[in-house]
This record gives C-alpha cells, structure tokens and sequence, in this order.
C-alpha cells in the first residue's frame, strides 16, 4: 500500500504473537488474530481483560512488546499512529473543542492534504445526517450526536481499517439502539473493516459478524455470535455472554458419539462434539432458555435430558418471558426462561418441577468452569488497570 | 404479589413523612446565621477597598509634592501625569521591565511544565524542589542574594539585572499555573490528532498549543502583576533605575506627587474594566452556546 | 485562571497522564529554564552563603575578605535576636488574623453564592482588586488613614478609647494591621480554590446525620478545606516574615517595629555590611525552611508543587 493511498475497501488485519506489559502487569498475554476484510468484528470482554490495549496497539498509540502488526499484508508494527491506515473511533469521542465540528471532520484530511478536503466532509456529515450543524462547536451538541461526528471525522478518511472503542457507552439505551443499527448500516455500505471494543455482550452480538470473547489478556473463544451463545468452550464465555446453568458431573460412558455424564440430579447426555472433556470431571451446561419446566416427571424418551425433582424458589416477571429459580436437591441452583405464552406465569414458588431439554442442546465444559463463570458473573472489576493505560508507572 | 404491593405503599409513606421532617428541619435551621455572613461580607470588601478609594480620591487631590492633606479637587494631575517626569519613567520602566520578563518566563515557564506533565525522568523530585523554592524563600533572601552575585560577578545593577530578577521569581509561578493547564488536558484529543494523520509537530501546534492558551495566558498576566507590583526584590537589584514602585518608596519619605496615584489609579481602573470586560464577554459567549 | 497559581495541592485535575520515558526533547524543555533558574537561584544563594562566612572591611564601602569567619552569625544572632523573634511573631498574627478573617470570605464565594456565577465573579475580582493598586501606595493610604491627624484616631479619641497622646502609626497594632491587610488575597484565593471544589452534598450529608450546623463545619468542611488553608497560610506566612515595608517608619512602623527584614535591608543598603547582611538572609531562610518543613509534615501535603 503506497504512502498517501487509502483503501476503498477495507483490509485484513492480523496480531501475530502479540505480547504487551507495562510495569508491573501484564495486559495481554498471548495474541492471535485474523479478522477478514470488509468485516465487522467485536472483541468483547469484562473492564481489565485487555481489549482497548489491543486496539490501542493496532491503532498505533502503543508499542507492543512482543509480536507483529500486519494490516492488508503490511507489517506496521513499526509505523507510528500518523502514518497508519487506521482510524479511532474514541470513547470520549476527542472531538477538539476548539474547532468547529466541519473542522473537526476534514482534519484527518487535512493533514493528508487530501484535495477537495471540505467537499469530502460535508459528505461524511450528510452519512450521519449532521450536515446542518457543521459550523457549531462540539460542546454545543448533544453526547448522541457528538458520537456521530467523531465516526464521521473518523470514516471520511476511508481508512482500511476503523476501531471504536466502546463508542456507544455514554448513549441512552435506546439512542444506543439506534447507533448500533446506523453504525451496521454504515459499515455494510461503505465496505471497511470495522473493529468494535466493547463490554456489552448484547450490543456484540448484535452488530458484529464475528465475536472474539477476551478475559485476562487471551481470546477465550473466536466465532460467530450464534456459535459462541450456543456452544461456549469455555465457563467464562459461558457466563460472560448471556446466562448458562453449569452442573458439575463426572462422565459415566462414550458411545456412539454421545457423552453421558452424571450428575447429582440425574444422568445426562450430550453429543462428544459439543464437549470440551471426555472424561473424568465435567461440568455440564444449558441455556435457560432451552428449559422446558414440566409439573410431572416425564418419560424418558432418549432425546431429552430430565433432572429433578426440584423446587421453585423465585419467579420474576420480566414482560416477555418469566425466569424460574429452582432448587434442585445436590445441584443447586437452576434458572429457566419460559416465554410468556400466556397471561401471568405458569407455575407458582414452592411448587415442585421438573426440568427437561434436548441433548443437542446441551455443552460440556471443565471442572474448572463453574470457578470461571463465577468470575464473570461478578461484572465488571473494580480496578480498571489495562483499559485505563494512563496509570503512571511511578508511584501514584 | 399483594404482599408486596402494601409493603411497597408502607414504605412510600414513611419516606414521605421522613422527606417533610427534614424539611421542617432545615427550614428551621437556616434563618440564624443566613445575614450573618454576607453583612461580615460586606464589611470586609468595604475594609479592603478603602486605601484604593483613598488613593484614587488622592489623586484629584490638589497639591504639589506633600499630598497627605487635602487641599482641594482638581483634574489637573490627571490631565498633566508626565510633568513629574521621575514618576512616569518609573512607570514606563515597570511596563517595559513586566513585558520584558513575562515574555521569558513564560517561555521558559511553559516548556518546563510541559516536560514536567509530559515525560518522565529520574530528577523528578529534585526539579520540583527547585521549581518550589523560589516561590517559599522570602523576598528579602532572593534579593539580597542577587545583590550579593551581580555584585561578585562586576555587573552593574540596572535595568538589566531588574529584569533579570523578576524573570526569575516569575518562572516558578508560570510554572505552577501552565501545568495546571496542561495536566487538565484530555490526553485522548492529541491521541485523536495523531489517528488523524497528525506528525508530531502538527498535533502540538493545532491541537495541544491552542488549548493550553488560555492557561499560557493566565500565567503572562501573573507574571506580568507580580512584576508590576514587586518591590523588595527589585530595590536590592535596581541600583539607580526606578521602577514604580521603587519610586513610590523612595518619594515616601518626602512625599510623594499625587501623579503617583493617577497612575496608580489608571492602572487599577484599567485592570478592573479589562477583567469585567473578559467575564461579560465570557459569560455572554457562554449562553449563546446554550441556544 | 490567575488563581491557580495559588491552587493548593491536593485539589488539582485528576488526570494522571501517562508519561513518554525522558529523552532529547525532555532535556531540550527543561535546560533552559531550569538552567536559568540555577543560575540566578542557586548561584546567588551560594554567594550569599560565602559571603556570610566573609570578614567585614570597614575601611572600604562594602568591601570584605573572604573567610570562615562562622562568628558572624554569633554576632547577628545576639545582636538582631529581638528582630527575629518580633518577625515571626508578626507574621504568626498576620498569618492567624489573615485566616481569620478570609475564611468566611472565602466560604460566602466559594460554598455560599456558588450558584450565582456573576456576583461570585465580581466578588473575586474585587478580591484581587487591591493586587492592581502598588501595594506600596495601600500601605501608604493606611497610614494617612490611621495617622494622628486622620479620621480614625480622630472619631477614637473622641469617643475617649485613645488618649491625646496614643497613636496608631508606628506601633505594632499598626504593622500586624498593614502586614494583614496585604496578605489577604493571598489567603483568600487557595481558600477559594479549595472550597470552590467543595462538595456542597457532603455538607447536606453532614447536616442529615443530624450534625449541627457547627459539627457539619469543623467535621466536613474545614478538613475537606485543608489544602487551601495550608497553602494560604504558606503564602502568607513566608512572605510575611520577611518583609520590611509594613514595618519600616516611612510605612506604618515605628522605632520598636523593625523586622528582620527591616535589618537585612539596611545592613545591605545603608551601612554595607556584606557579611552580616548575607548571614542574617542565611539564617531567615533557614529558620523558615525548618518552620515549613514540620508544618507540612504535620500538615500531611507532599506535593508542594
């Protein structure tokens, strides 16, 4: 790619081997990514597990310890942030108070000295149908469209590549909503590859074609949403995208591409290639929204695991869906979404149930896992430290 | 359900009742005092201003050299300020001295609180010490040590040594207020510049430079005060030269000309109107920002 | 803007910025000024030191030889020993009255009118106001006030609280006045500063869990203030202590009045006595340094910049 000449499309990106520390910890470990051109790809992780150093390293605005940054086929490791393909979306948006929004959005243009600069901008305003306030200064719009000049000023550049960093945090829910369309729209259209950091699994999985799920510096899992909801490798992503029930279980037998496994509640069983262990300890899981929840104990009928009997502890009433909490005697806890079918929930606190859901339908993990999902389950962590690499490496 | 319903209702009702004894509680409380401070207020402006409005009335005083009582009113000391020449080459000597040293030390002073923000280095704490000690040691101490150098060294107090004084006790001032300015930077906008194609250079003079004007301008204007207004360090350093004040101390003991406070008094009114002017004009951008 | 000069430590932005390692350009930022500051700081209070140690030649105008003659600070401190002790002690007044009467100031701009951006801002230009008159001239001013033929004396001598001989110039009153009155901005502004970013919500927490009015300040407001109150006392305390217009006869002092200051300037200037003059400059910064140190290790600040 010649210097000065920015792609009309986007380009592949690749972290070979990508190690980063800084005084004290190490904010990521180990790094192996390919993401395709032209596709929108989500890292997703809890506060601290690494993401935005991943994008700042990619961007330019850090050095990597250790691997190798290619973008299109280029090695830019050594390249500095001014001479990268690369544009950031930030997530304080860094629009430049000084300047008018119009000034904000031909920078990059500017500095390229790209000619037509200011025809170029507007053009990238209409895209996010801000045209009209090109002459106003950044403090005088509100935080939804301010965001939506920082992708402007960012995207006018066509750059290869384009990172946002968790842009639609400071949105409302449903402002969030509708960037979260625009911005897919916007990316389908002008065909760039859009690398998307963020915290909010919803939003992950909503917007990108590919997920990779971070924790504690390393990709946990790599895969399209559906296939990282349906079929998590490990506790963390597990718990980390939506809810699973984990059951610890030993495996009993392998036979005929089953896993049958036994738990305190009962035998189950699961295709070997939904398994992550094939023998010893296991940790079984389900989605809740797999659950059937039946007042009497069915037949088995082979195509369905069945644990129970267990109690209803909590019902709540979440408008479309009611969520069961279930006591089942030597497992623990169970949670169950029931699709509101009818009016008000089906089955009452207290009463005795049990729970039934397709084999093909269930996922093994480690033993380790349940330790994980815990982990994830607990939010974000309270000490920010790889996301916010502005610690001094001296005593603060 | 219907159990959580009522004790939801019981609880609304407690904290209704709680909500209105608190406020029978402040508005008990609040009438003591509330007349108190702002008449202390009041007071203590009207104390502070008292010698400005004495020296200002002075200075339509009609007297010659003595002007400690008063004779009559007259425009003519305001209309002739110059023909007590000492006085406003004292004056011309104080603005040429102020515009001389604020431009070096905020030169000086800027770059320095740039490095201190922006890099880092083993000397850290030292280099603070120095930039501090200037501003803790006692006037009488840095003037008489300065006398004592260019006295060592041959040099002749002037004009020269006067500025070079007051760029010095200037510095750490500057100091101290740019870094103020630049630590309240948003790294991330230079970051931006730098994604957006901007060299190094280019990110300084567009994006960080403009927004550490306004401090870089504060610290000039401070610098600029606190040498118009030195006294001690500049009479150790002055030799025969007068600035301003030097003169002011200097004619206090045979009197000093009322021109001395027409100048003193322009001065203040310019001061105190260049500053209204810059709040109203803030305030004023400040709401058309709001529509 | 101007004030934060005088913002305290401990109430500064709190953006830790992530700092580039120290190379070509960070040398290239720094020498300048700080070689500057070495050169006409250091150096002169090295000079100063060496001159202290020097013998006096009374033949010559302000000549002296050069030597360790450490009995010079013996001699200044048996001689001067009243003016140091009255110096520190005026500036203690100073510096408690200066508090005193700038914290409610401080406090109705800062907590109680905060909400009123105009008034606030008037009233902090009027309180830098007198900053724009040559302090020289206030102090005069105040001396024509409170002369013997002034309205002050006049309406206390009527009202019978002064006697036809008592004066208010030239005593010590009339320094620790003028010595006060010129500090107070400087007390005022990191006051301001502090209570500025006071938030007013602890205040109503306070009042809430049932402290009084009086408990809410001592317990909430005041130690949140702190760094201002530190650093205004610094300002004002250290200056103070070394200054010699207030105190000097053609001002508002007197014969008994003279600081240390006072000494210094004329051991300088008059009499040209090198040697002392640099000994007694040597030990005023000394006995400062001291004094700071254990009120700011007490005090707790380590950020002094």
């Amino acid at each position: 790619m010649a210097a000065g000449a920015f792609a009309e499309s986007g380009a592949d990106l690749q972290l070979e081997g990508i190690r980063k520390t800084f005084p004290g910890f190490t904010a990521i470990e180990e790094l192996d990514l390919l993401i395709p051109a032209g596709s929108f790809f989500a890292l997703l992780g809890p506060s601290g597990c690494g993401k935005t150093t991943t994008l700042r390293l990619v961007a330019g605005l850090e050095d990597p310890t250790a691997g190798r940054i290619l973008i299109g086929g280029q090695d830019v490791t050594a390249i500095k942030p001014h001479k990268r393909p690369v544009n950031t979306v930030f997530q304080s948006y860094a629009l430049f108070p000084h300047m008018s929004v119009i000034q904000n959005v031909e920078f990059g243009l500017k500095q390229r000295k790209v000619p037509d600069a200011v025809t170029k901008a507007h053009e990238a305003l209409r895209l996010v149908e801000l045209d009209h306030v090109a002459n106003r200064r950044p403090s005088q719009l509100s935080g939804g469209q301010q965001q939506r000049v920082a992708l402007a000023r960012a995207i006018v550049n066509r750059p290869a590549l384009l990172l946002l960093d968790e842009p639609l945090g400071a949105l409302d829910l449903k402002l969030r909503r509708q960037m979260q369309l625009e911005l897919k729209s916007i990316q389908a259209e002008v065909g760039l590859t859009f690398l998307h950091v963020t915290h909010d699994q919803e939003e992950a999985m909503t917007m990108a074609d590919t997920v990779a799920v971070m924790n504690h510096g390393r990709i946990e899992q790599l895969g399209s949403p559906q296939e990282l909801y349906e079929l998590p490798r490990t506790g963390f992503v597990a718990s980390f995208l939506g809810q699973s029930n984990l059951f610890p279980a030993e495996v009993e037998s392998t036979s005929g591409g089953l896993i049958t496994a036994r738990t305190a509640g009962g035998v189950v069983a699961m295709p070997a290639e939904r398994a992550v262990v094939t023998s010893g300890a296991i940790t079984v899981g389900v989605r809740p929204e797999k659950l059937r929840l039946l007042s009497e104990e069915p037949a088995r009928d082979g195509l369905e695991n069945v644990l129970g009997p267990g109690r209803i502890v909590d019902v709540s009433f979440a408008g479309a869906s009611t969520q069961y909490i279930l006591e089942i005697p030597g497992l623990g806890e169970a949670t169950v979404f029931e699709q509101n079918m009818v009016f008000g929930s089906v089955f009452t606190a207290g009463s005795e149930v049990w729970v039934a859901w397709r084999r093909e339908h269930t996922f093994g993990l480690d033993a380790a896992a349940r330790v994980e999902a815990a982990e994830a389950a607990r939010g974000d962590e309270p000490e920010d430290i790889a996301d916010s690499v502005r610690v001094d490496g001296e005593a603060a | 359900m219907s159990t959580a319903e009522t004790s939801t209702a019981e609880t609304s009702t407690v904290q209704t009742s709680t909500v209105r004894m608190r406020q029978a509680d402040a508005r008990r409380r609040r009438p003591v005092g509330s007349w108190l401070l702002p008449l202390y207020v009041t007071v203590a402006f009207l104390i502070l201003l008292i010698p400005i409005a004495y020296t200002f009335a002075f200075s339509f005083n009609d007297a010659n050299r003595s002007n400690i009582s008063w004779n009559g009113f007259t425009l003519e000391n305001w209309l002739t300020v110059c023909s007590q020449p000492d006085v406003c080459v004292a004056f011309g000597n104080s603005l040429l001295v102020g515009a001389i040293a604020t431009v070096i030390a905020t030169t000086l002073g800027t770059m320095i609180a740039l490095a201190l923000v922006r890099y880092r280095f083993r000397a850290r704490s030292s280099i603070s010490l120095l930039l501090f000690l200037p501003m803790a040691t006692p006037e009488v101490v840095i003037g008489a040590g300065l006398a004592s150098q260019f006295l060592t060294i041959g040099v002749a107090k002037g004009l020269g040594t006067i500025i070079i004084a007051h760029t010095m006790f200037c510095l750490s001032f500057v100091v101290v207020t740019v870094r103020a300015r630049v630590l309240s930077l948003d790294p991330a906008l230079e970051e931006a510049g730098r994604d957006l194609y901007g060299s190094p250079r280019a990110v300084f003079w567009r994006i960080t430079f403009p927004l550490l004007l306004p401090g870089i301008v504060a610290a000039a204007l401070l610098s600029f005060s606190l040498s118009f207004d030195d006294f001690i360090i500049t009479y150790f350093t002055s030799g025969t030269v007068q600035t301003f004040p030097v003169y002011i101390y200097v004619a206090a003991q045979r009197g000093i000309p009322p021109q001395a406070n027409v100048i003193a008094s322009a001065v203040f009114l310019i001061a105190i109107a260049a500053t209204l002017i810059f709040q109203v004009v803030s305030a004023r951008r400040a709401s058309r920002l709001k529509r | 803007m101007a004030i934060s000069a005088l913002v305290p430590a401990g109430t500064q932005a709190p953006h830790e910025p992530e700092r580039r390692r120290g190379g070509l350009i960070a040398l290239a930022l720094l020498v300048p000024g700080l070689a500057y500051l070495a050169l006409f700081f250091l150096v002169p209070f090295v000079s100063l030191l060496i001159t202290s140690f020097g013998i006096n030649d009374t033949a010559t105008y302000g000549g002296y030889y050069y030597a360790f003659y450490w009995q010079n600070y013996v001699d200044v401190i048996a001689a001067y020993w009243p003016q140091f002790l009255r110096s520190f002690w005026y500036a203690l007044l100073a510096t408690v009255f200066a508090l005193l009467i700038s914290y409610p100031i401080a406090y109705f701009i800062g907590v109680t009118i905060r909400e009123r951006k105009l008034l606030r801002n008037l009233l902090l230009v009027l309180v830098i106001a007198p900053f724009f008159i040559s302090f020289l001239l206030r102090t005069l001013a105040w001396k024509q006030i409170l002369s013997d033929e002034g309205p002050v004396v006049g309406v206390l001598q009527f009202v019978g609280l002064m006697g036809p001989q008592d004066h208010i110039t030239g005593t010590p009153f009339a320094v620790v006045f003028g010595l006060t009155y010129n500090f107070i901005p400087f007390m005022t502004l990191p006051l301001f500063a502090s209570l500025d970013r006071l938030d007013t919500r602890l205040i109503e927490a306070g009042n809430d869990l049932y402290a009084s009015n009086a408990s809410t300040f001592w317990k909430v407001t005041f130690p949140l203030s702190l760094p201002g109150v530190i650093s205004g006392t610094l300002l004002t305390f250290i200056p103070a202590a070394g200054d010699y217009v207030n105190a000097s006869q053609s001002f508002l002092g007197g014969p008994g009045t003279a600081m240390i200051g006072n000494v210094i300037q004329s051991k300088f200037l008059i009499t040209v006595n090198y040697p002392q003059a640099a000994a007694l400059s040597i030990l005023l910064m000394a006995v400062i340094v001291v004094i700071v140190g254990f009120y700011v290790r007490r005090a707790g600040t380590d950020d002094l910049l």
